[in-house]
Formats: C-alpha cells, structure tokens, sequence
C-alpha cells in the first residue's frame, strides 16, 4: 500500500548571513548580480558552515538547516526536538512559508496553519470578540467558519465575561487563553505548533495538551510539534525528528528518538566527569555519572537509573576515612548525603573503583549538583570537591508530568501503602 | 476524502526559485475576510482614545486649505480664475492626501508589519490593500466636507460647476490608489534592506507636491516658469490634481493625453510593484 504523504520536504537548506545585515549588503547584492548575468552560480552559496553557535567560524555566512529531508503522513503527529540553535525554529518558518529555502523544496498536500506564536495579529484596542476574527482570519480561516465556531471558542478560552473587553484590559494569562482558544478551533490539515503548552496555568495547559490530542487523533490531523517538553512530546507524538546543527540525526519512533536526544544533545553546562589525575596522596581520582550503558551523560529520565562510578586512591594513613557524597538542588538546598567507612571495605592502600547505584524514580526532575568529599569525621578533611558533577533529571513522559506545576519537594518516596 | 499525493498532486510548493511575475489573485480572494478585517481594525483603531475621533480627518485639510489659502493665494497671489482660493486648494489637498496615505501606508508595509509576518502566512498583498481601502474610506469623508464647502460657496453665487467629466472621477480615485499602492510597494521592498528610503520618503511626498500642481493651476507654471514646466508636466499626479479640478470645479484644461500618460505611469508602477513585493515577501523577514 502506497503511504499517504501530506508534507515532503526534499533538500532543504536555509542559509543566513551573520552580523550586521545592511553594512555591505549592497556589494553582495552587486557580486550576486554580477555573478547571475554571467550565468554562474551564486558565490555565497558555496560558503557557510555549520552552525554552531559557540565556536567561532571563518564565514559570515552560516547554514542554519542543511539538507532536511523527511516526509510526513497524513494523520502523523510528528515531534521536533533538538536543543536551542538547532534549527527547529527555522524549519518551522519554513513550512509555515514565513520565509523560503535558500535551496531545496517543500511540498504540502494540505492547508497549513501555524501556531509559532498564539496571539499573533491581536490588537489591544479591539475587544476580545473582535479579536477572535481578526485572528482567526490571520490564521487563515473564513468569516463564516469563525462565525460559527465563536460560541465554543469563547467557551474554551473561559473568557466569557470579558469578550466585549479590549484586550489591552486583560491579564496576561486571559490573553494567552483566548489566543490559544482561537488557534485549537483552527482546521487545516496540517498543523504547525511550537512550544504553545508553555503557557496558562497548569489547569490552562491539561486543557491544550488534551485539545491538542482530540485534534491529531479525532480530525485524523497532521500536527507538527516543537517542544523542548519531553513529556508533552511523549504524550503526543507518533513520531520524532531529532535536529542537530542544523541536520535531521534521528528520525523515527518517539521513544527512541527522546533517548538519543538525552544521549547525544547534553547540555554544555552541566558536568557528568570529573578528573584529577594528579592526585599524589589520597583523593578522588575520577568521578563520573554514567547511564545503564555506561556511557556517560549528564540528563537523566526520572525513571532512569543513574550510576556514580569513583575511583578514589587511598594511602595507608588515610585507611580509617569515609568517602561520600551529599545531592544539592538548584535552590541550594541539599537533599541527601550516602557515604561508606573505607575500613569496611579495603584494608591496605591501593586505587579502588566504588560504584554508586542512586535509585530510580527517586529524585524529581530538577537539576542537581554533587558534592564529593573524603574525610575522617572530626579529624581531617581528605578532598573535598564541591559541586564538582552536575546533572539533570528531565520530565520524559512517567505519570509523574500530572503534577509539573506544583511543589512536589525534592524526590519521590515510594511508600508501602496498605489498604486496611 | 482521500487525494493521493503523488509529486504532481501538491497543494502548492515553496522554492527558492522566483517566478518573474507569480501573484496569485486566487489566494488574494479566498483571504477577502482578511482583506475586511483589517481594513475594520484600522477604522476601529485610527482614533481611539481621541476627543475628536474622525473629526480629525476633517481637520487637517480644512487647516491645510486655509494656510495655503492664506500664503499662496492673498499673500502670493497666485491666481485661481473664478474658482474661490480655498475650494481650489481644498480640491487639490482632499486629492493629494489620498496619494500620500496611501504611499505612506503601504511604503512600510514590511517593517511595521515584521512581527505578524514573522509568524503567519497569509498574502502579503492583502496588508497593503487593505490601508489603500481605509484610505479610500477616509477620503471619502473628506469629499464629505469638500462637497459642503462646495454647496455652501454654490449657493453664494461663486461661478462653479460640475464638468460632464465629472463621470470618470471614480476613474480618477482608482488611479490615484493604485499609483499610490504600486509605488508603496516599490519603496516597501527596497526599504527593508536600506533603511535610507525611509527619510527619502518622508520629505520627498513634502517636495513632490509642490510639483504637482496642487495649490496652482498647471497653465500658471507654463506661463511663468516655462523653464521649468517639465517638472510638473511629467508629473503623473500633476494630471491627475489638474484633471479633478476640472471635473470638479470645470477650471483649468483636462488633458487626455496627460491622462493617458498618466494611465501608462500607473500600470508600469504597479507592475514593476507587484514584482518587486513578490520578490521580497518571499524572503524579507530574514533581512528586516
């Protein structure tokens, strides 16, 4: 059976120039130009790199995508992610024809509406009646169809009292709920959505998130989803996109896609090694955290088991210490400590490797850091690294998401409950 | 419904590559209600919070009318035959503000509009349309007011009276928004790449109506400065002013070769408009 393809996206790339746009942009136009009544190419598509933000290029031209090529199915919920910089944002323009490829082509079997922003168009000035079909007609729907939606979307934003209000009147958040409102009531065939969930309350985006499921499963919609939300990717999509410097790296099933995305896309700031292989008495010679593979990574699932593996040399003075580490959250806040008497685990001086299971499905997404120290208590401090790891546990799709929002403190007891 | 894609059966395609002349007056008119709306947001939203609200529409040329009056009629003493001074330059001033707003509104299209054009798609066509349209509600109160005037100095026995080519007016209105709305488009797609267009414009439409004819009569610059009379006779909008005046207040001559010019002008600005707006629509919000 032949696939039924809505969107094809077929070698596309999309370069942009850096710096000041404006200065000397009319001698590249002239070269451009110059080059063209020639009959050759243009002489700034042959140069630009990769884009990666944090390293300085040679080129003042950069390709923010290069070569995409994918397809997507009528009905498909398909996920974008990758991390900031990766050229999500760019797609997205591209296939909400905001702006052209520089090369490549994009082909669409169906209307498209974008959600790159809700609340796109509205004026503060107009009331919140007025606003809906000044929206809802930027967004590319009929008069009519509004007309005939305006009742359930005024019922969905929840703003009934305000609707004849301008909305420069209203609160943030009312402001965000009609805007979302006028955009679920949208019907294209393919829709284009990114990081809309954000927004309103906690309430507010159960609502988004379950509107957003009625539109991809009831209307047999194609929906393209760009979040940095694991959990609302998970929860929704049939299928990922990972983007990385600008190329597509992983495409295919949800939940392997969400994995390679932790694997591979770790964010710089957090440290998963430490070493200190000048250690000439006794102290922590490596640590590191390390995922079931032992590979290691510094962004965890919260139902993934983290392993701390320490290699630690211990001279024959220091045989009686214990070695531990204490877990701080981002708010300084420190959350638990383990350690071990070496005495009851070695006996003479040596390089020894501990490994440290931390339990899964204990600590809640936040970010952590950890604190190493070696010491004979009240005697001597041996090594003491400070915050010398630190990681993160993200949100990737547990029934833990139902409670995103509200303080559900530092970790996550399993407790023995007994119906009596 | 099921419509199999197979690579002849897409929606629509984006490319890089530009078609010479692409406008797609189909999409225009499945986006009208936008069209609508927009023109009703700038009527609703033109004079919010002001006392006077669309008496401001009134005010400006009345005053305009008087100055003009004041300086080139009493104090220069340019002559407007047996056409009342202040109805001669109301004529020319309720005519020249059509042109200007309608320039004015559509040459930053791009610019003023980068934040909803950064985010939807729609045809970019419908922005400026839709200012040319508000315009053409805002003038049409305007010859509220001159058909007044011109009623009240009537009455008083002041020697005017409709031409019989007072039926090509509505003529006269297209063209003039169209004109207007081509040459926006030109400026709009140049201006967001140098920025330098911006201050270009807005004291070149201050220079441009002092050649085109709208507080005298052509024949005066003819008669005086015949020097200089190319300035004002290759002037499209000097036709178009001289031409209202006649339909109006039947004074001066209607010239249907100027005219004619004047048609041709329009058409090549629009096209040459819509040409360059297409080209840059596609791409400018990476430049803006």
């Amino acid at each position: 059976m032949r696939k039924d393809i809505i969107l094809s996206i077929e070698n596309v790339s999309k370069q942009y120039r850096l710096g000041q746009i404006g200065t000397g942009a009319l001698g590249h136009d002239l070269n451009r130009w110059w080059h063209r009544i020639r009959g050759k190419e243009d002489p700034y598509l042959k140069i630009g790199e990769v884009n990666d933000r944090s390293t300085k290029g040679t080129s003042d031209y950069v390709w923010a995508l290069k070569d995409i090529n994918f397809k997507v199915e009528r009905g498909e919920v398909v996920g974008v992610i990758g991390k900031n910089g990766a050229g999500k944002s760019t797609l997205l323009k591209l296939m909400s024809r905001v702006t052209s490829p520089t090369t490549g082509e994009i082909n669409f079997g169906g209307r498209v509406a974008s959600l790159l922003e809700v609340g796109t168009g509205f004026h503060g000035e107009m009331t919140g009646r007025e606003n809906i079909f000044l929206n809802g007609a930027i967004l590319g729907m009929t008069k009519k169809e509004i007309a005939s939606k305006l009742d359930e979307i005024i019922e969905f934003s929840g703003c009934e009292r305000y609707i004849d209000t301008p909305v420069k009147r209203y609160s943030s958040g009312m402001y965000v709920r009609l805007a979302f409102a006028v955009a679920a009531f949208l019907e294209p065939e393919i829709l284009i959505v990114d990081e809309v969930l954000a927004v309103g309350d906690a309430e507010f985006q159960k609502k988004a998130i379950g509107k957003m499921q009625d539109i991809s499963r009831g209307g047999g919609r194609t929906v393209l989803f760009v979040s940095h939300n694991m959990a609302a990717v998970k929860q929704l999509c049939s299928k990922v996109i990972v983007l990385e410097f600008g190329t597509v790296v992983f495409e295919g099933n949800t939940n392997d896609g969400i994995e390679y995305y932790l694997q591979s896309n770790q964010y710089d700031g957090y440290i998963g090694h430490y070493v200190n292989e000048a250690v000439e008495e006794s102290g922590f010679v490596s640590l590191a955290l390390l995922d079931k593979n032992y590979a290691i990574r510094t962004e965890f699932g919260f139902d993934e088991l983290i392993t701390i593996k320490i290699n630690v040399k211990v001279t024959e003075q220091y045989l009686n210490s214990h070695i531990g580490f204490r877990v701080i959250d981002r708010n300084e806040r420190v959350i638990f400590t383990s350690e071990i008497k070496l005495a009851s685990e070695i006996d003479k001086a040596g390089l020894y490797q501990f490994e440290v299971k931390l339990p899964q499905q204990f600590l809640v997404p936040n970010k952590f850091k950890l604190t190493f120290g070696m010491h004979i208590p009240n005697v001597a401090l041996i090594d003491y690294q400070e915050e010398c790891l630190s990681f993160e546990i993200v949100e990737t799709g547990s029934d833990f998401h139902l409670f995103s929002g509200n303080d559900y403190g530092c970790v996550f007891m399993d407790c023995d409950w007994k119906i009596l | 419904m099921s419509i199999k894609n197979t690579k002849e059966t897409w929606l629509f395609s984006i490319s890089p590559n530009n078609k010479f002349f692409s406008i797609n007056f189909n999409e225009i008119w499945q986006y009208r209600d936008l069209l609508f709306l927009f023109v009703k947001r700038d009527v609703i939203t033109a004079h919010k919070q002001t006392v006077l609200g669309p008496l401001w529409y009134l005010i400006q040329p009345l005053f305009t009318s008087i100055t003009f009056t004041i300086i080139f009629n009493n104090l220069a003493g340019i002559e407007t035959g047996s056409v009342p001074p202040f109805l001669f330059n109301l004529t020319g001033i309720a005519v020249w503000n059509y042109f200007t707003s309608c320039l004015t509104g559509t040459s930053n299209t791009f610019a003023n509009n980068a934040g909803i054009f950064g985010k939807v798609y729609f045809p970019r066509m419908i922005s400026p349309l839709s200012k040319v349209i508000s315009n053409l509600l805002k003038f049409g109160i305007q010859l509220i007011i001159l058909t007044v005037f011109y009623l009240y100095f009537y009455l008083n026995g002041a020697a005017i009276s409709l031409n019989f080519s007072f039926i090509l007016f509505p003529f006269i209105v297209l063209i003039i928004g169209i004109f207007g709305l081509g040459l926006g488009m030109i400026i709009s797609s140049m201006v967001t790449k140098y920025r330098d267009l911006n201050y270009l414009v807005g004291f070149g439409v201050q220079l441009l109506m002092y050649v085109s004819a709208v507080m005298y009569p052509m024949a005066l610059v003819q008669q005086k400065m015949p020097n200089f009379v190319w300035l004002v006779k290759y002037n499209p909008l000097a036709y178009i002013i001289e031409s209202t005046r006649h339909m109006i207040l039947n004074v001066g001559q209607l010239s249907i070769g100027g005219l004619v010019y004047t048609l041709g002008v329009t058409i090549a600005v629009f096209i040459v408009g819509i040409l360059l707006f297409n080209r840059t629509e596609k791409n400018f919000i990476d430049t803006v």
